[in-house]
C-alpha cells in the first residue's frame, strides 16, 4: 500500500506542482511587501495579513497533500450529492453568513473567515465533468446540453442573492470547458463575445451611432449580396436583432444597473468620474504600478502600495503591489508563468483518457483564467473593478484552498489517469 | 472515421483555448509596458521622486435656523503632520523649541509615526492656534517631512441646542473598518443631527497627489493633478428650529430640570426643542473635547440626557383631554353628562382622591377643574363599555385610541436618540394579575394619566399639536430644507390621523379655552391672545412633583403647540404654565410684556433640593 504511493508520487506531474509552489511563494511575498510596516512583527503573527495567510498556506498545503492520498473515483462517485451539499451550504450562508464588504457570503470564525462560494466552482465543475462523462457516448440533444447549464446557473443565483457579482460571473468561466466538450458551439461563444464587445461599444458611444453604422455595414452587405434575396433577409435580421441589442443595452445601463455596478462600468472609460471612489482604486492601482518602471523598486521598497494609497492591496489589488516593486519584468514574468500553467494544465487534460478527469482539467484552467483575466485586467484598467481574488496571490483562504483542492484532485486524477475510465 | 473527425474538431478547440490565454497575457504585457515604461508621467524610484497625497477636508455643511440665521460653522485650524521616511538632517532642538516640546516628547512621536506607517503622514501636533502656525508656516521649509495640513473646527454662533446639533469627533477604528470613505483621523458625526444628516453635512474629501523630491521639497501636482480631486464641500441644512424662541426657552429653564418642546401644528415642524441642563457646544469642540465630555459625563444633572426626547414622565392630569376625547368618541359622555363630585372618587374599595371645586360638572368643568372623579368615571365606562367580549378587548380599543395621538412609539423623523415612551399593554396586566384578575377599576389610575403610562415632552407637544388640529397631526421633525431653503423635505408632509372623530375636538377646545382663562392655568393668560391648555401635576415618589402644562395659541388660529414640563417643580399651574405662556407670547409678539412673569420664572431655582453628590 505505502510502496503504491510512493510509486504514485513519481507519476505526479512536476510542472504543475513546481509552478503551484512558485505562485503561493510569490503571492506570501507580495502579501508581506504590502502589509508591511517597519516596526516587525514576525511572521507568525495572526494579527498581520501575512501572518494569517501562512497559516492559510499550510493549511492549503496538508488539505492538497490530502487529496493526493484520498480515492478519487469516490468525488466522481459523490460528485452531485457533493454539490448538493455545497449548494445547501450557499443558503446557509444567505441566512447565517456574515456581511463583509456589503456581501453576506461570508461564515466567520474568530479571527479567521470563510467564503464557501469560492468552493462551489469545484463542485459545479465536479458535477458537470460526471454528468457529461455519463453522457459521452450518446448524442446529444437539447436536454443534454441544457443541464451543465443548470448546474451552472443554481451557484451562478445563490451567489448573485449573496451580492456577490464578482464571484457568481466566475461560473461563466466554465462556458470555455463546455464549448471544448461541444455543449456550446464556437459560433455561440464568438456571438457572446461580440455581444460583450458590443456591449461596450454602446457605452464608450451614443447609441444611435452605433445603430448608424450598424446600418451602414447592413446597406453595403446587402448591395453586395442584393442577387440573393435570403441572404439580403438575413443581413436585415441581423441588423434588427442587433439594433435592439444595443438599445437595450443602454437602456439596462441607464435604468436597471444598480448605481455601483454602473460607476464601475463607467470609471472603466472615464477614471475622473468617480475619482474617489471607484475610480480612486483604479487610479491608485495604476499609479502604483507604473511607478514600478522596468525593474520595479525593489521587496519592500515599494510606496504607493504600502498602507491606504491603493485601497485593499493584498486582497483584490494585490497586483499593484507586484507591479510597484518588481518592475515591468517582475509583472511580465507572473504573467507568463501563470500562463504557462494554464497551458501546462490544459495539456495534461487532454492527455486523460476519462472525460471527467479532462473536465475537471479543463475547468480548473478556466476557473483559474477567468480569475486571473479579470483580477489583472482590473488592476491595469481593461477591465471593470469587479472583487475577485488573483490565485494564490491575492491575501485570503478560501480561494487559496479551493484552487489547491482544484489542482491537486487533478493531479490526483492524472496520476490515476489508466485506471480513470 | 468519425473519431478521427473528433480528434481534430478537439485539437482545433483546444488550440483556440490556448490561444484565448496567451493573446489575454499579450495583451497584459503590451498594457502593462504602456503605463510602466512609455508613460513616463507615472515612473517615480523610490530614491528620487515619490508622490504624496494630501487629502483636502471639506468644510461641513452649515446650519441654518428657519430664518436663515447661521447657527453652526466652521473655523479653520492646522494639524502639523509629519511623513517619517521623509524626515532628514532637522535641527531637532531648534524644532522643539518652536513647537514648546521637550526632546523626548518629539522622539517619543516620531517613533508612534513611524510605527503607524513610514511612508504616510500622522499627526505630529494637532491643532496649532493661529500664531503658532503663523511662526511655523515662515520657517518649515528647513524641516523635510514636516508640513502643515489645514482643517475645520465646528463653531456655533449661539450657545444653544447643543442637543440638537450633537457633535463632532474623530472616527473610531471600527468605522474605518466598515465604511470605506472614512481614513483614520477624519471626523464623523457622533450625534445630534451632526449624525443623522452625516452623508449630507461631511460632503466628499478630495485629494491632491503632489510629486516630492527627496528632502521631502514639494515639487508640483502630479501629473499636471490629472488625478486631483477637487474637496466638495458639506451641504447645508435649514432647520424649523427658531434660534431666538430655543434661546429664550433655554433662559427660561435656567436652574431647572426638565423640558419645553415647541410645534408648528400646521406643519409638524419643532420650533423648540429645550431639554435643561443643558451644555455650551462649544466645549465639545477641538483639543478638549474628550476633556469636557468626560466631565460632562460625570455630572450627577445629566447635561447629556436629552429629557425632550427621552425623559418619559406619567402625564398626569394633561392626560385627561385624550381620556375625555376617547370618552366622547366611544359616546360613554356627551356635553350632556353631569357628574358630582364629593372631592374624591371611591369604588371597589378603591380611592382617588379630588379636591373643592364646583360641583356637578360636565364635561368643560371636569377639564377647567381638572376633575378626578369625573375623569375616573369616563375612563370606567369606557373600558367598560358594553360590546367587548372581554377587558383585553376593551382595553386594547382604548389603547389604540391613546397610540393614535403617537404616544408608546418613536416618531423616527430626523431627531436622535429618541425613546418610545410606554403605555401599557393588555399582556403586561395579564402577566400581573392574570388573564381573569383585572378590571376596569384595577388600572383606574391610568384615566388620570398616573400608573403605567410614560410620555415624552415631545410627544405631549404633539398631542397638543393634534388637539389644535382637530384630530391630525404631522409627524414631529426639526430639518426644514436640505442644501437650500427653497428645497424643503417632503418626507413629513402627511397627515397622522388620530383615531378619535373630528367631530370630538371642538368640545375638547372650548374646554380647554376655559382652562386657560378661567381654570387652572388663568393666571398665565396673556392679554389679547387667547389660549387652550391643560394642566398636570405629575406624582412623583421620588421627591416634589413635577409641573407640566400643554397648550396650544392661538385658541382660534393655532400657530404654536408646546408641553412644558420642570421636575421637582409642583403644581402644573404654578410653573408649567406661566413658563408655557411665555414662549408662547415670545413666538406670537417677538417680544415678552409680562416680566414679572418672566422674571419670577428666571429667578426660580428647583435644582437646589438636590445637593450634588460626590
Ligand atoms: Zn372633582
Amino acid at each position: 500500500m505505502k510502496q503504491q504511493i510512493f510509486k504514485d508520487f513519481k507519476n505526479i506531474d512536476k510542472t504543475i506542482v513546481l509552478l503551484y509552489l512558485i505562485l503561493v511563494v510569490v503571492g506570501w511575498l507580495s502579501i508581506y511587501a504590502a502589509d508591511y510596516k517597519e516596526v516587525h512583527r514576525g511572521i507568525f503573527d495572526i494579527s498581520t495579513n501575512y501572518g494569517k495567510q501562512l497559516i492559510w498556506i499550510f493549511a492549503a498545503f496538508f488539505i492538497g497533500f490530502a487529496m493526493l492520498l484520498i480515492d478519487v473515483k469516490l468525488l466522481q462517485a459523490f460528485a452531485y450529492q457533493i454539490f448538493a451539499i455545497s449548494m445547501l451550504v450557499l443558503v446557509a450562508v444567505l441566512f447565517f453568513g456574515t456581511e463583509i464588504n456589503a456581501s453576506k457570503s461570508w461564515f466567520t470564525f474568530g479571527q479567521f473567515s470563510i467564503q464557501p462560494s469560492e468552493f462551489t466552482k469545484f463542485t459545479a465543475a465536479l458535477a458537470i465533468a460526471k454528468y457529461i462523462n455519463s453522457n459521452k457516448n450518446r448524442a446529444l440533444s437539447f436536454k443534454i446540453r441544457l443541464m451543465p447549464l443548470v448546474f451552472l446557473f443554481i451557484p451562478f443565483a445563490l451567489v448573485m442573492l449573496q451580492n456577490d457579482t464578482g464571484t457568481a460571473m466566475v461560473f461563466g468561466a466554465l462556458f470555455f470547458m463546455l464549448y471544448r466538450e461541444g455543449y456550446i458551439s464556437g459560433v455561440l461563444l464568438s456571438f457572446a463575445a461580440a455581444a460583450a464587445f458590443l456591449f461596450i461599444l454602446t457605452l464608450l458611444m451614443n447609441e444611435f451611432v452605433i445603430i448608424g453604422i450598424l446600418a451602414l455595414i447592413a446597406v453595403i452587405t446587402a448591395i453586395i449580396l442584393r442577387n440573393n434575396k435570403k441572404e439580403v433577409m438575413a443581413v436585415v435580421g441581423l441588423f434588427v436583432l442587433l439594433s435592439v441589442y444595443v438599445y437595450s443595452v443602454d437602456y439596462t445601463f441607464e435604468n436597471v444597473l444598480q448605481p455601483h455596478q454602473k460607476n464601475r462600468i463607467e470609471v472603466l472609460v472615464d477614471p475622473n468620474v468617480d475619482p474617489l471612489g471607484a475610480g480612486y482604486n483604479l487610479n491608485q492601482s495604476k499609479i502604483a504600478i507604473g511607478s514600478g518602471g522596468l525593474w520595479g523598486k525593489g521587496f519592500l521598497a515599494g510606496t504607493q502600495t504600502k498602507f491606504d494609497f491603493v485601497p485593499e492591496q493584498s486582497t483584490d489589488f494585490i497586483f499593484c503591489t507586484i507591479g510597484e516593486e518588481w518592475g515591468w519584468a517582475g509583472s511580465a514574468a507572473l504573467i507568463i508563468i501563470f500562463v504557462v500553467f494554464l497551458i501546462r494544465i490544459i495539456l495534461v487534460a487532454e492527455k486523460q483518457r476519462s472525460a471527467f478527469s479532462r473536465i475537471v482539467g479543463y475547468s480548473t484552467a478556466c476557473l483559474l483564467f477567468f480569475h486571473f483575466a479579470v483580477n489583472i485586467g482590473m488592476t491595469i484598467g481593461l477591465v471593470p473593478v469587479i472583487g475577485i481574488p488573483l490565485p494564490f496571490i491575492s491575501y485570503g483562504g478560501s480561494s487559496l484552498l479551493a484552487f489547491t483542492i482544484m489542482i491537486f484532485t487533478f493531479l490526483k486524477l492524472d496520476m490515476k489517469k489508466l485506471e480513470m475510465l | 472515421m468519425s473519431n478521427q473527425f473528433n480528434v481534430n474538431v478537439f485539437d482545433y478547440r483546444k488550440k483556440i483555448i490556448i490561444s484565448v490565454f496567451v493573446l489575454t497575457a499579450l495583451i497584459f504585457l503590451i498594457q502593462l509596458f504602456h503605463i510602466q515604461l512609455l508613460d513616463h508621467s507615472y515612473k517615480a524610484s523610490a530614491s528620487s521622486n515619490i508622490t504624496r497625497h494630501i487629502t483636502k477636508y471639506p468644510a461641513r455643511g452649515l446650519i441654518y435656523d428657519r430664518n436663515q440665521n447661521l447657527l453652526v460653522y466652521n473655523d479653520p485650524y492646522y494639524d502639523l503632520m509629519v511623513t517619517p521616511g521623509q524626515v532628514a538632517n532637522i535641527d531637532t532642538l531648534e524644532f522643539c523649541e518652536l513647537l514648546g516640546i521637550d526632546k523626548e516628547t518629539f522622539i517619543r512621536r516620531i517613533t508612534s509615526a513611524r510605527e503607524f506607517a513610514v511612508h504616510l503622514p500622522s499627526v505630529f501636533e494637532k491643532q496649532l492656534s493661529n500664531e503658532e502656525y503663523a511662526v511655523l508656516k515662515e520657517v518649515l521649509y528647513k524641516y523635510p517631512g514636516f508640513f502643515v495640513q489645514p482643517r475645520t473646527l465646528r463653531r456655533y454662533s449661539k450657545p444653544v441646542a447643543a442637543h440638537i446639533f450633537g457633535y463632532v469627533a474623530e472616527v473610531d477604528s471600527e468605522t474605518v473598518r466598515l465604511d470605506p470613505y472614512y481614513r483614520p483621523r477624519d471626523y464623523i458625526g457622533i450625534s445630534g443631527l451632526e449624525k443623522s444628516y452625516e452623508t449630507v453635512l461631511r460632503g466628499s474629501k478630495g485629494l491632491r497627489i503632489i510629486t516630492v523630491d527627496a528632502l521631502g521639497r514639494d515639487m508640483g501636482s502630479f501629473k499636471d493633478g490629472r488625478y486631483d480631486v477637487a474637496a466638495k464641500p458639506g451641504t447645508d441644512l435649514y432647520l424649523s428650529l427658531d434660534a431666538e424662541l430655543q434661546e429664550y426657552g433655554e433662559k427660561l429653564m435656567q436652574n431647572k430640570r426638565g423640558s419645553i418642546v415647541a410645534i408648528e401644528p400646521s406643519t409638524g415642524e419643532i420650533l423648540a426643542l429645550v431639554t435643561s441642563p443643558s451644555y455650551d457646544p462649544n466645549l465639545l469642540v477641538g483639543r478638549k473635547r474628550s476633556q469636557n465630555f468626560r466631565s460632562l459625563q460625570r455630572d450627577t444633572l445629566r447635561p447629556l440626557f436629552n429629557r425632550a426626547l427621552m425623559a418619559h414622565y406619567p402625564p398626569g392630569s394633561v392626560f385627561k383631554v385624550i381620556s375625555g376625547l376617547i370618552g366622547l368618541h366611544e359616546g360613554v359622555v356627551s356635553t350632556n353628562s353631569k357628574y358630582s363630585c364629593p372631592g374624591f372618587y371611591r369604588a371597589g374599595g378603591i380611592t382617588v382622591q379630588c379636591r373643592y371645586h364646583p360641583s356637578p360638572v360636565d364635561i368643560y368643568g371636569t377639564i377647567k377643574h381638572s376633575c378626578n372623579t369625573a375623569s375616573s368615571i369616563i375612563f370606567r365606562s369606557t373600558i367598560e363599555k358594553p360590546g367587548f367580549s372581554n377587558i383585553q378587548e376593551s382595553f386594547n380599543n382604548w389603547r389604540s385610541h391613546v397610540s393614535s395621538f403617537g404616544l408608546g412609539k418613536r416618531f423616527n423623523s430626523d431627531l436622535p436618540y429618541e425613546l418610545p415612551g410606554i403605555i401599557a399593554t393588555s399582556d403586561y396586566y395579564d402577566n400581573i394579575y392574570g388573564t381573569r384578575g383585572w378590571r376596569a377599576l384595577t388600572i383606574l389610575s391610568l384615566g388620570i394619566g398616573q400608573g403605567e403610562i410614560g410620555t415624552t415632552p415631545i410627544q405631549l407637544a404633539n398631542v397638543a399639536a393634534s388637539i389644535a388640529n382637530n384630530g391630525y397631526y404631522y409627524t414631529p421633525h426639526i430639518v426644514k430644507a436640505v442644501g437650500s431653503i427653497d428645497n424643503p423635505i417632503e418626507k413629513h408632509s402627511e397627515k397622522n390621523y388620530t383615531s378619535i372623530d373630528s367631530t370630538h375636538f371642538a368640545v375638547m377646545k372650548k374646554a380647554m379655552i376655559q382652562v386657560a382663562e378661567e381654570g387652572t392655568a388663568r393666571f398665565s393668560r396673556i392679554p389679547d391672545i387667547q389660549v387652550a391648555g391643560k394642566t398636570g401635576t405629575v406624582q412623583n415618589p421620588h421627591g416634589e412633583n413635577h409641573s407640566a402644562y400643554i397648550a396650544y395659541g392661538p385658541a382660534d388660529d393655532p400657530q404654536i403647540a408646546v408641553c412644558v414640563i420642570i421636575e421637582n417643580a409642583g403644581y402644573g399651574s404654578t410653573w408649567a404654565a406661566p413658563t408655557a405662556s411665555l414662549i408662547i407670547e415670545k413666538y406670537l409678539t417677538g417680544e415678552v410684556k409680562r416680566t414679572w412673569h418672566e422674571n419670577r420664572i428666571l429667578n426660580a431655582n428647583f435644582l437646589k433640593p438636590f445637593p450634588e453628590e460626590d
